[in-house]
């Protein structure tokens, strides 16, 4: 219906019928091609969703996941119960939110930095580029269960390589053995672990930036005097703002849903001070079998993080304008 | 022109029709019906042996001769503890999963309340041996009271005080500690540069859940009242965490690194490379072999009690732990089923499987076998009949152990990068846990 209608309003009706047919197959068939990524979108992203946010106004508890169309509506108590910050689970929320906010800024602000470092670091050919590159690339491309697993490994107190480097080799942390897993350095744990898998993607995509910055820019830029410093802030950086743009919504998006890292570092229940929102909407869910509760606190999360990329594109778009 | 569109058009909907096909054969899969002699079942095990293909080595055979015995065919799928509860729920939910499974046994009451298990009925259950057959200790946690149990007992297990007896020895400790004054004695006594006096799996929420389950009931605390609403803060549940964080905060007979440990092996496995004197565990004896531990070391004990009694304080030294089976509900093949179930829980199989497994059989038929009267089977067989408590069977009983096991997890956590968690810290997670509950 809609597809029809979209065609009927680009065909002119002023023109010949011969023409206006084969346009119009034309015009039908770009959308034909998209009717399977539409069907599947619908089937994979739209449907369960939708299912999500109802599921999040039933008092869907174990009594009833067996037959869940026979759960009773809870109205807005999921939501009441999430947000009460008073009580023991919305203080929970709110810790969570916190500790995920926190996470995030700090790998969004490292790996882009990393990114930029490395992506202008290889951007001029020397011996071996290709290889670092790749090198760089690795923790991207690597399985994400083998590589966080690995450093659940290397965290561990007794014999783990970080503290055997940290403490036995370079006698850093005062005779203690730092906890990495559970305790206080659990966040930074998970910090370094995001990082880590994350800023090889902003080096991609800063490095695929650059490529396409045209060579004359900085001639003219070189010709009138310019430094290295001078192209970068005058060049590059203006040159690379659309990448940039794509490259912190994304890479925000990732890091704040991000559920498989903290959920393979630590296990099913996170320590408390790498709390991640993921991880506590699975616990409120799968570990207290409210399915309710923890439909409300997603839909909550995607509110917010729906409100974040609104203004955040708004944001750009002026941006964009002014410049 | 013409024929590449056309061309176009045939795959883009034949895109679409190989989506639904695969949808469709995928939920088909199921339903091979037809005779319940030639029907396969799907068989869920828990992680009973020292991996997952230890226990593909122990069932392996005996499945077999079910086929052999039956016709009926089984396809052995060992799930691992850490997703067993989840694929479980996964099941319930869509109506589609395993003709038969295991069950932790303290699962029993909420999963009954899924009503997603079939339930042994006094009918159900003379089709597979009668009542009379099972153990009763074992029988007690199989669902709530005054319902029909939807699962019935396999493994029996329970937990004892295993401890090294070569270090005991060395230490001049001619018995194992009876009461927790004498334990916290000796333990101090077995720590040492090369071991610690008692190893836990701090990291793993079950665990630390059913220790402090028995530590309560010595207290004479409770988790639930008898109307099975939840009673977490009370001073015999709070007193009861205080003594197992001491184990590392005051006592230090426990290494910090314990806290850190959650695959449910890593305390067995200190304990069998000597790195622990102590370990509070269900019946292990063929782990500890597996291990490589020499078994003229190994020694059990019931765990300890207070001495002296606390006011209400019950002796209880072991909750009543085991694995239960169940029949899923949405079953095509419930007769075959239940052929199985009564081949598991009989007499001959019963034997095997408990032998290899070290545990204890569920019913008392087996306990004939020679096998099961060494000193050790002796010992959790005592504590399974006389001081053993099942946990609350109530619907909300596996919120309760990851709500409180979670709680106990996050406060070793603190106590172990050198934190003081006092009584009122205690207090207070209950009583956020408690909240969560409801």
């Amino acid at each position: 219906m809609v597809l029809d209608r979209m065609v009927a309003a680009e065909s002119p009706p002023s023109d010949t019928a011969p023409a206006a047919a084969r346009r119009r197959r034309r015009q039908v068939l770009p959308y034909l091609l998209l009717v399977p990524a539409v069907v599947l979108e619908l089937l994979i992203h739209i449907v369960p969703m939708l299912v999500g946010i109802g599921i999040s106004f039933l008092r869907l508890t174990q009594f009833y996941i067996a037959n869940w169309r026979q759960a009773p509506s809870a109205g807005f108590a999921n939501y009441r119960y999430a947000i009460d910050f008073n009580g023991a689970a919305g203080k929970e929320l709110l810790h969570s939110f916190f500790v995920t906010t926190g996470v995030t800024v700090i790998v969004l602000a490292v790996s882009w930095t990393l990114g930029m470092a490395a992506a202008l670091f290889t951007q001029r050919p020397f011996p071996g580029r290709g290889i670092v590159r790749t090198m760089f690339l690795i923790p991207y491309a690597l399985p994400v269960f083998a590589s966080v697993i690995t450093w659940n490994f290397m965290f561990q107190r007794d014999n783990g390589a970080v503290n055997h480097l940290l403490v036995d080799q370079l006698h850093l942390a005062g005779g203690s053995r730092p906890f990495w897993l559970i305790g206080q350095n659990s966040f930074y744990s998970l910090v370094i672990v995001e990082v880590w898998r994350t800023w090889p993607f902003a080096f991609l995509m800063l490095t695929a930036g650059m490529q396409s910055i045209s060579q004359d820019l900085y001639e003219a830029a070189g010709l009138d005097g310019a430094g290295v410093w001078a192209q970068l802030r005058g060049v590059t950086l203006p040159m690379l703002r659309p990448v940039n743009r794509v490259l912190l919504l994304v890479l925000f998006l990732w890091t704040f849903n991000d559920f498989t890292t903290p959920f393979t570092l630590f296990g099913k229940g996170a320590p408390h001070q790498a709390d991640v929102i993921s991880m506590h909407i699975y616990q409120n869910s799968f570990v207290t079998w409210n399915f309710g509760t923890g439909s409300a606190m997603s839909v909550l999360l995607m509110v917010f993080l729906l409100v974040v990329t609104g203004g955040y594109l708004r944001l750009v778009k002026s941006g964009a304008d002014d410049a | 022109m013409r024929v590449n569109r056309l061309a176009a058009l045939a795959l883009a909907s034949l895109v679409g029709v190989g989506a639904l096909t695969a949808c469709s054969s995928s939920s088909s899969g199921n339903s091979s019906g037809g005779s319940d002699k030639n029907a396969t079942l799907t068989y869920w095990a828990s992680n009973q042996g020292t991996s997952l293909d230890n226990d593909k080595q122990v069932l392996g055979p005996e499945l077999a001769k079910f086929t052999q015995q039956t016709g009926i065919k089984v396809n052995l799928q060992v799930v691992p503890w850490s997703d067993l509860l989840n694929n479980i729920l996964t099941a319930t939910t869509s109506g589609k999963g395993p003709d038969v499974l295991n069950i932790g046994n303290t699962w029993s009451a909420s999963l009954q309340a899924t009503g997603a298990f079939v339930p042994f009925d006094d009918t159900v259950m003379a089709k597979i041996g009668g009542k009379s057959q099972f153990l009763g200790g074992s029988l007690s946690a199989t669902g709530a009271a005054g319902q029909p149990p939807t699962a019935v007992p396999i493994y029996s297990l329970a937990y004892g005080l295993y401890y090294n007896k070569k270090y005991f020895t060395e230490a001049g400790i001619s018995q194992p500690p009876s009461t927790w004054p004498e334990f916290e004695t000796d333990a101090k006594k077995l720590t040492t540069a090369q071991h610690s006096g008692l190893s836990i799996e701090g990291g793993s929420v079950s665990e630390n859940i059913h220790n402090v389950f028995t530590l309560s009931q010595q207290q004479g605390g409770a988790f639930f009242d008898a109307a099975g609403k939840p009673t977490f803060d009370t001073p015999q549940n709070v007193a009861a965490i205080r003594q197992y964080l001491d184990f590392i905060q005051t006592d230090k007979i426990t290494n910090p690194s314990n806290a850190e440990y959650a695959q449910g092996t890593e305390a067995l496995a200190d304990f069998a490379k000597g790195k622990s004197a102590m370990v509070l565990w269900q019946a292990a004896s063929g782990s500890l072999k597996q291990l490589g531990m020499n078994a003229a070391d190994i020694g059990v004990a019931p765990m300890p009690l207070p001495d002296p009694m606390p006011a209400g304080g019950k002796k209880v030294t072991s909750m009543v732990a085991g694995i239960n089976l169940a029949v899923f509900k949405n079953t095509k093949h419930l007769d075959a089923a239940l052929e199985f179930v009564k081949f598991m829980t009989s007499t001959p199989e019963q034997k095997v499987l408990n032998k290899s497994y070290g545990s204890l059989p569920s019913v008392n038929d087996a306990y004939a076998d020679p096998a099961f009267t060494t000193p050790a089977v002796l010992t959790f067989k005592t504590i399974l009949s006389t001081s053993a408590a099942p946990l609350p069977a109530v619907a909300s009983e596996s919120q309760f152990e990851t709500l409180i096991g979670t709680a106990i997890k996050n406060m070793l956590a603190d106590v172990a990068s050198g934190k003081n968690v006092s009584d009122s810290e205690i207090s207070s997670q209950l009583k956020a846990a408690q909240q969560q509950i409801s």
